[in-house]
């Protein structure tokens, strides 16, 4: 059954209801992380390194354990220690190892807030008085900040046994570097042979934090037998669990984690920190333990994304047409592998048709928090790199930067330089509303420019699970293993109820904890809709089939000769009989009697997530004399496939360019020299506020994807992708200058014009 | 378990009491919005907050002869809606309306914008600039001292263990005469102020500057009352070599230091931008009040 | 030390909770009164996610003592619909989709109906400020505004 040719056919896809999920948020009543409780918890709190890198010589509790209402304390001592493995059940690859050791911290603190070691009191006055009772004895080392100077020999090396992967031969001496990757199409020196025109250059980005408001917490319970509960706020509750369950060496039917709402992620709920430590203690102390952590916290232990530094060389003929990349990116890890500069080296060049393209890239520890995925891992990174060079070519060759990519843009067919081949995508489509759209010829003023850069997202399927039941009265309930992060509730509530033919009010939708429904992957890499929501569809769809089989069942005809239309079972034609429709309503009463309930889970692991692409148009004013930057009006294009619930795919998008415009501006992480962070709190860590911005037009380009019966494709990450280059690119314009370094805060835009005289 | 007690006085003489009976560390409490934070994040450790909030005169503004005597505590919300307030001082009201978010507003006072003694407080170069003075209680009685006295370093006062500010006082403004309050911060709002100046003046009928104050925040240790700055004004128009000259005064008054929120260079550039401009505001308001 | 009892009246309703002296407001209601749709972003008054209104003043609850609640009177989250009647800027944002999380949203609802009780006319920027000290990370606060304006509007024809 495909629904992707019809659109006129659909009756709830591509309405915009009221979300099933909404009148709790609106009155307060929606649970999220911290707001739990159990009878008799005890308060968790977690002692964190002063320093950016020490050896932990000893660790002595006592006086901690000594104060009334201290039941537990542990350290890395107390928990298992895991070998190396590699998994992959949050957003990236991870290993256990490296995951336990940045729950807790061993033998080596490594970063300014590692955490050393946790507790649990009765109150929370005592569990931070007792947090100072912790004597910890130090050997402070010396540490390293920047990815640039992490990567020269001599300096401080965080891991004696990190020998760069991927390099042949293998390397001699250990490094920082803990993995080069590498692209290659064609030959670059070639192409630049043939190019009229070469700009090349460095670009720099300072890591970001996702800054979900709601910060990290878990509530954990051990009972006697073994059996284990987390509540928690989350990305995936089977990720808590399988992670927890690993770090803690609990049989997985030991362990039912329940999702709490979840205040924001954007990838950084796709790990642990909490959790394990909650339900050690709980082991340890007999007692639900729960934790929070404070925005502090947030900012100094949980996974900002890399910064990076990158360098871009781009070649062209006169006419536009582009003959060789070749690109270094240099990310920041964070204490532990897995900076997502993979990703970053396949996305920032993949809207490009490329003969000749070398992209090499390094995954780079030093001593910051261990990154986390966020929001399109890698991509937007990469992308400003490539965005502003290709803004810099279009400058250079006096052409209109949409022309300039129109000119080399990916289509059906298109070989990427990492060796994909591209299906049906909407890049040229984009490009060509974009072009069209009024704002790309709208006049600007003094001081005034404008800048437009595209980007890029594979979106991604994967393992999802989902029921349907039709209740007694004929209502429909749907259980997914997706925690609703931006509206997914709605989404899936829409899909049953296009598929069943019935109104979506009839429809409501649940987040079902992992003892409730089967295995669901992460909600991230913008999956959800389309993975968990494939097999909703299909859940519906074998409903349907059901439907019709008892219809046929009442009217003692074949399953074959019935039809399921708008909500009712008919007769498929004459020779089926003349029996009046049966509808849903009148079967779910009779289910009973012909078979008992009706209703079916589905698990799948999706494939054939449409490729997205978006185009950011922005203007801004810069006030010469401060380099204080006015985003004056942004518009932000996007091939969504098929929007489900248009507000929220339009939500998606405004978000996500927002955080872009956050990460373009002002947005850092801020070191002293002592390593560790200056501005760990959201007065100095400035993310955007309402007065700072303009409405952010949300342009929906709808080609669909033939893998999704409604045709739909991942709409959460692209939308960060372009802002970086986008704004950069308006702030060149405005100010007649190129810049290469983010954020592109008043101080620097200053330096830069005053540089320039 | 807690150690720290609350007072929330009815009297001022019960207030000096408590505070000059406080064992350890006491302190004096009108918004909170500074002093809060500060025992979140573990950077205080009082044994005593006395809330000042019930004395008598600790709210409200008043006006006698054209000197407005405003409550220590008055909120920045309630300052914003005083019209009288507003067309006198704009400059004043508009820092004081620059502290914070609307929520902060709601607390936010300018004895404890002053007190909390940041180098970067918003409403401090406004009040500098307006010569305002700080009615002052303790043990021996009511004392007055110009604002620019109060703050004596990043975090300290020259007010006693046992003094508190119960009001201020702005002098009554001739005509011809407004205040102008700007900053700059890297955002809209919700930022401390990077740079800010506040600057009064006083114009003849032909617009030639008779009076001007001229004070900067967060270019130094304190606040700095610029007086070469005003000198720079007084006996001129806006004409563009007194622009110029303000900026180079205001330049040459600054000592800052480069942190998380700005750098050395930008800060200097940036005063005398900001005194420029405000300047230009308190002439044009101050000409439309003839 | 002993701790303050304090008598206030939330949400229209009379309430006493025991809080230390370091205890705030936002402690109290969420761990006293079990009013948990305040919620904790920062604890340093900048995301707004604790807003409430405190004898008619918008104010973060963090930012202000449990022990100074005495004697107040205080809305909530939980008291800004009529009983099962949403408040017209709860529908609102039903209707323009301005939440997605939905974790900052009582507060932007509370900030929100603080600004219109006092200005039922403002404009796209009275609204951007007045909701500046409310983070939002999902939305770009295209539809918060738009749902703000909206609401404003709606009140004003049914007024």
């Amino acid at each position: 059954m495909t629904y992707v040719g019809n659109k006129a056919d659909l009756k709830v896809v591509g309405t915009r209801p009221v979300r099933p999920d909404g009148v709790d948020k609106v009155t307060g009543r929606a649970t999220f992380g911290a707001d739990f409780n159990l009878p008799g918890q005890l308060v968790g709190k977690v002692l964190r390194s002063p320093h950016p890198h020490a050896r932990i010589i000893k660790i002595d509790a006592s006086r901690a354990l000594a104060l009334t209402g201290v039941k537990a304390v542990i350290s890395a001592e107390d928990l298992p220690n895991i070998a190396s493995e590699e998994a992959f059940v949050g957003e990236g690859p991870m290993n256990f190892r490296d995951l336990s050791r940045n729950c807790m911290a061993r033998d080596k603190v490594l970063y300014e807030g590692h955490a050393v070691a946790a507790l649990a009191a009765t109150t929370e006055a005592i569990a931070n008085a007792a947090l100072a009772l912790i004597d910890v004895t130090y050997e402070v080392l010396p540490f390293v900040i920047d990815v640039n100077e992490a990567m020269q020999p001599g300096a401080p090396l965080l891991d004696d046994n990190m020998y760069t992967a991927n390099v042949e031969p293998k390397p001699t001496a250990p490094s920082n570097i803990a993995k080069r990757v590498h692209f290659k199409k064609g030959d670059v020196a070639a192409g630049f042979a043939k190019a009229d025109v070469i700009v090349s250059g460095t670009y720099n980005t300072e890591a970001v934090h996702q800054a979900y408001i709601e910060p990290h917490a878990a509530l954990a319970t051990a009972n006697a037998d073994g059996q284990c509960t987390i509540w928690a706020s989350s990305q995936g509750h089977f990720m808590i669990r399988a992670y927890v369950a690993k770090l803690l060496g609990i049989e997985i039917a030991n362990l039912r984690v329940i999702p709490a709402e979840i205040g924001g992620g954007f990838g950084g709920k796709t790990v642990v920190y909490l959790e394990p430590l909650a339900l050690a203690l709980a082991q340890k102390s007999g007692r639900p333990v729960k934790m929070v952590m404070s925005r502090e916290e947030v900012f100094r232990a949980s996974g900002p994304t890399s910064g990076a530094s990158m360098d871009v060389k781009i070649g062209a003929t006169k006419d536009g047409i582009i003959t060789a990349i070749s690109s270094e990116m240099r990310f920041q890890a964070g204490a532990f592998p897995g900076s997502p500069v993979q990703p970053a080296c396949m996305c920032a060049f993949a809207m490009y048709d490329l003969e000749n393209v070398e992209v090499t890239g390094y995954d780079v520890i030093s001593n910051r928090p261990k990154v986390a995925a966020y929001r399109a891992p890698g991509a937007p990174i990469g992308s400003f790199a490539s965005e502003s060079a290709i803004d810099e070519l279009a400058d250079k060759l006096g052409m209109d930067p949409i022309v300039l990519r129109q000119k080399n843009a990916v289509n059906q067919g298109s070989k990427t330089h990492y060796g994909v081949t591209f299906p049906e995508i909407g890049y040229e489509q984009v490009l060509a509303a974009t072009k069209a759209h009024p704002h790309w010829s709208a006049p600007l003023g003094p001081n005034q420019g404008r800048g437009v850069a595209t980007g890029f997202w594979f979106n991604i399927g994967g393992e999802s699970s989902a029921a349907v039941h039709i209740n007694e009265d004929g209502s429909v309930s749907v259980a997914t293993g997706s925690p609703d992060i931006g509206g997914s509730r709605a989404s899936m509530a829409m899909m049953a109820a296009e598929v069943l033919g019935i109104p979506v009010d009839n429809v409501r939708a649940i987040v079902a904890d992992t003892a409730s429904i089967g295995f669901t992957h992460v909600t991230g890499g913008s999956r959800v809709t389309y993975a968990t929501g494939m097999a909703t569809v299909q859940a519906a769809q074998n409903v349907v089939a059901d439907l019709k089989k008892r219809a046929a069942m009442i009217w003692d005809i074949s399953p074959d000769a019935v039809d399921w239309k708008d909500g009712e079972a008919v007769p498929a034609g004459a020779n089926a009989g003349g029996f009046d429709p049966l509808p849903l309503a009148a079967i779910a009463l009779k289910a009973g009697r012909t078979g008992g309930p009706i209703g079916s889970e589905v698990s799948v692991n999706a494939q054939g997530a449409g490729p997205g692409f978006g185009a950011h148009i922005c203007d801004v004013e810069v006030d010469p004399e401060t380099g204080y930057v006015t985003v004056l009006r942004y518009t932000a294009v996007q091939d969504v496939g098929r929007a489900i619930h248009p507000s929220y795919v339009e939500g998606q998008i405004q978000g996500g360019a927002v955080q872009g415009i956050g990460w373009a501006l002002n947005e850092e992480y801020i070191y002293n020299a002592k390593g560790s962070m200056d501005n760990a709190g959201f007065l100095d860590y400035r993310v955007p506020v309402a007065s700072d911005l303009p409405m952010i037009d949300a342009v929906l380009v709808e080609v669909p994807n033939p893998r999704h019966p409604f045709g739909l494709r991942g709409v959460g990450e692209v939308p960060i992708v372009p802002p970086l280059a986008a704004v950069a690119n308006a702030v060149s314009h405005a100010i007649g200058i190129r810049m290469h370094d983010l954020p592109l805060s008043p101080p620097t835009i200053c330096a830069a014009i005053d540089a320039k005289g | 378990m807690s150690a720290l007690s609350y007072a929330a006085p009815s009297t001022v003489q019960d207030a000096i009491g408590l505070l000059s009976g406080a064992k350890g560390i006491a302190k004096v409490m009108s918004g909170g919005t500074d002093l809060l934070v500060q025992m979140k994040m573990g950077r205080l450790k009082a044994d005593l907050i006395v809330d000042t909030k019930k004395l008598p005169g600790i709210f409200g503004i008043t006006e006698s002869a054209g000197v407005f005597t405003i409550g220590a505590a008055t909120s920045g919300a309630q300052l914003g809606e005083h019209e009288g307030l507003k067309a006198a001082w704009p400059g004043v009201v508009e820092a004081a309306n620059l502290i914070g978010s609307t929520q902060v507003q709601g607390r936010a006072s300018l004895a404890g914008n002053l007190c909390n003694a940041s180098p970067a407080a918003d409403s401090v170069p406004a009040m500098i600039a307006a010569g305002a003075v700080a009615v002052i209680v303790g043990p021996n009685g009511q004392r007055e001292a110009p604002v620019e006295t109060i703050v004596v370093g990043p975090g300290r006062t020259s007010l006693a263990k046992d003094e508190f500010i119960l009001q201020f006082r702005l002098p009554a403004r001739p005509a011809r005469s407004s205040d102008a309050y700007l900053r700059f911060i890297p955002r809209t709002e919700m930022d401390i102020a990077v740079v800010g100046c506040g600057v009064s003046v006083t114009l003849d009928a032909q617009g030639v500057c008779t009076a001007a104050r001229v004070a900067l925040g967060a270019v130094a240790p304190t606040q700095v009352l610029v007086t070469a700055a005003a000198n720079a004004l007084i006996g001129h128009t806006l004409d563009t070599a007194t622009l110029a000259a303000v900026d180079a005064a205001a330049r040459a008054a600054c000592n800052p230091i480069t942190d998380k929120r700005g750098t050395i260079d930008f800060r200097i550039k940036i005063a005398g931008v900001l005194a420029r401009r405000a300047a230009k505001i308190a002439y044009d308001r101050a000409g439309a009040r003839a | 030390m002993s701790k303050h009892h304090v008598t206030a009246t939330i949400n229209g309703e009379p309430a006493e909770f025991l809080c230390e002296t370091e205890n705030t407001l936002l402690d109290a209601l969420r761990d006293q009164l079990r009013l948990t749709g305040t919620k904790e972003g920062c604890g340093s008054g900048d995301c707004g996610a604790c807003s409430v209104i405190v004898d008619g003043r918008l104010v973060c609850s963090c930012l202000m003592l449990a022990v100074e609640a005495e004697g107040k009177t205080i809305q909530t989250i939980e008291g800004i619909a009529d009983g099962e009647k949403l408040h017209p800027v709860q529908q609102k944002f039903l209707e323009h989709a301005a939440l997605q999380c939905g974790f900052c949203t009582p507060g932007f609802l509370v900030a929100a109906k603080a600004l219109l009780d006092r200005n039922p006319d403002p404009t796209e920027t009275e609204v951007r400020y007045w909701l500046a000290g409310n983070l939002c990370r999902c939305t770009g606060y295209d539809k918060i505004i738009r749902a703000v304006l909206d609401t404003a509007a709606e009140m004003r024809a049914n007024a």
